[in-house]
């Protein structure tokens, strides 16, 4: 269980996560939805410890983030982050295998090798393993991003906007997948999205952001009416139930 | 490139640069060697420690300082720690006369100038990276401004101190390969030795570091502890490095670039070691050339700077400055 209490965080004089408390209970998919600017990048980056609150505590199975070893918790909770580059030479391999490196602490097992391969098969990356990360594509990069954090095998898993730059092929693959680890697995999975539909069409549950405040939580039947859309986004919205899902249109 | 391939690349660089090195050492011990043997060994010996502690020193501390920053343009002579080291040096000469400090035990001198530097570095570190973290040209241009900042105050200082003392400290203003004596080249060992031994137990941090510090948190390394031991044992590298030559500014960016030329990866178990042979290439083959070719015997820091200068130039140009 993740337990968000009273969060707060300012830069300068602006409150971009706005005294949230959250309660994400274990085994499930949620998705984090919201304008840009709503604070869900920033709220899932303190819930991970990468950056401190100003108030406010975040704790995973009763662990406080802020003072739980960092190697305790990295094998216990992953982080994909929005943006990720990194200066170093690699290849994709080696950058998968870092997720690893929780468990072998740099010495890999024959075991962390399968964990490696297998993350690689997951993500589609068989064919481009050795390939240099700046040799990639956007998506083929952002993929190889998900390998690694998928690879930490953690009970956890924060993903921000792990769709940005994925074909339609990719993007749902990756949300089956993670469905299956979240029901089969009992994992816990919270994303950032920024397509309603997605969020709709495979989450458990839908928390929706704005101005850095918690504004909507529910089931996505619960969330996903024309209302409660253009409160949250600012536009019109209309929703169809198409195959027992709750679709929205935002082109009218 | 598949591991195995990339395995045997490595290694072979590794070997060819070892063996090179190996040669440059050779020649520099024997080459036109007169007289007798013992007195030309234990002489040039001598030396070649001075150059080998030196090529470690600074090899390992550019690399490792390049990965912590995320970078592969700063070096820690570039954000003006080895000046540093000179104005706190001749801080020391001002503050109780180079004939007060020679009542000092010169270790527990050496020792309190490593001690002072390291504290400042940390200090100075914290201030910056904290401030201009993420603007590699507001680094650059801060490393540049402390670093005449340093060097105008210790020049300030060798007016104001008497002018026998300044003969003691304008010495080791310039890098000089040949000035070290052997009390200080065994002290520097012994502290290069000690780091050596930190960054072992370290090691196993060194790639996720470079992938930057949010993806090393989410990893599991305490990254502002780690982040911090690392940068005291380098600065003490370069504290020792400074002592025994003086500052030398673009060397450290010259041998770590070309590291991370040569070798298939960045895994810093293949960077590290091609980055100390390639120093000692340099520093042991370059002396070698210019003593026993051309006769010239104080020529190398001058070379060395003009190749890594022009390194400097190029990869500012090459646009790999992030
Ligand atoms: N390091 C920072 N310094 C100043 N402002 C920031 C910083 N990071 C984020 N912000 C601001 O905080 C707000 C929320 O950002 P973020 O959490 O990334 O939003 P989201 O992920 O919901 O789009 C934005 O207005 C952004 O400009
Ligand atoms: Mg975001």
């Amino acid at each position: 269980m993740i337990e968000i209490r009273n969060v707060a965080k300012s830069y300068g004089k602006v409150r971009v996560v706005d005294d949230v408390t959250l309660t994400i209970a274990r085994g499930g998919l949620t998705s984090l939805v919201g304008p840009n600017g709503a604070g869900k990048s920033t709220l899932l980056s303190i819930a991970a410890r990468l950056i401190p609150a100003d108030t406010g505590t975040v704790s995973v199975d009763g662990l406080d983030v802020a003072r739980t070893p960092s190697d305790q918790l990295a094998r216990r909770l992953a982080i994909l982050r929005q943006d990720n580059h990194v200066t170093a030479r690699l290849n994709v391999r080696d950058l998968v295998a870092f997720g690893r490196y929780p468990h072998s602490k740099g010495r890999p097992t024959a075991e962390d090798r399968t964990h490696v391969e297998r993350a690689l098969a997951y993500m589609d990356l068989d064919g481009l393993a050795d390939r240099f990360l700046d040799e990639l594509s956007g998506g083929q990069r952002q993929r190889a991003f998900i390998a690694m954090t998928l690879c930490q095998e953690t009970d956890y898993l924060l993903l921000d906007e792990p769709l940005n730059n994925l074909d339609i092929r990719h993007g749902v693959e990756l949300m089956k997948l993670l469905r299956r680890a979240a029901t089969e697995l009992g994992k816990t999975v919270v994303l950032v999205l920024h397509d309603v539909n997605f969020a709709s069409s495979y989450s458990d549950r839908i928390i929706a952001m704005r101005s850095g405040r918690v504004v909507l939580a529910g089931t996505p039947d619960e969330v996903m009416t024309p209302d409660n859309l253009s409160d949250v986004f600012g536009c019109r919205f209309d929703v169809h139930t198409i195959a027992g899902k709750r679709i929205a249109t935002y082109f009218s | 490139m598949s591991p195995d391939f990339e395995r045997r690349r490595a290694r072979l660089v590794l070997a060819l640069l070892a063996v090179a090195a190996a040669i440059a050492v050779l020649a520099f011990m024997t080459l036109g060697a007169r007289g007798s043997w013992s007195f030309v060994l234990s002489f040039r010996g001598a030396k070649l420690a001075v150059l080998v502690l030196v090529a470690y020193a600074i090899a390992v501390s550019t690399v490792l300082f390049q990965t912590i920053t995320g970078n592969r343009v700063l070096t820690p002579s570039l954000m003006g720690f080895d000046q540093l080291y000179m104005l706190l040096q001749t801080a020391l000469v001002f503050l109780w006369g180079a004939r007060g400090l020679t009542l000092l035990d010169p270790r527990a001198l050496f020792a309190l100038n490593v001690g002072v530097m390291v504290a400042f570095s940390l200090l100075l570190y914290r201030l910056l990276f904290a401030r201009a973290g993420n603007s590699l040209h507001l680094l650059m241009l801060a490393g540049i401004v402390l670093g005449l900042l340093f060097r105008s105050l210790t020049t300030l200082l060798q007016r104001l101190i008497n002018p026998n003392d300044f003969a003691v400290v304008q010495d080791r203003m310039f890098a000089n390969f040949n000035g070290a004596d052997g009390q200080l080249t065994l002290t520097c060992a012994a502290l290069v030795l000690v780091v050596t031994l930190g960054l072992w137990r370290l090691s196993s941090t060194f790639d996720v570091l470079a992938l930057g510090r949010d993806p090393a948190i989410s990893l599991g390394v305490n990254h502002h502890r780690t982040v911090t031991l690392i940068l005291m044992l380098v600065v003490a590298l370069v504290a020792a490095c400074t002592a025994l030559v003086g500052p030398i500014t673009f060397f450290g960016l010259l041998v770590a670039n070309l590291a991370y030329l040569v070798m298939p990866s960045g895994k810093h178990r293949h960077t590290l070691p091609a980055a100390v042979l390639i120093a000692i290439l340099f520093l042991v083959g370059g002396q070698t050339v210019l003593e026993r070719v051309f006769a010239f015997n104080t020529a190398l820091a001058l070379v060395i700077e003009f190749l890594g200068g022009l390194a400097f130039i190029l990869i500012v140009l090459k646009g790999r400055v992030r």
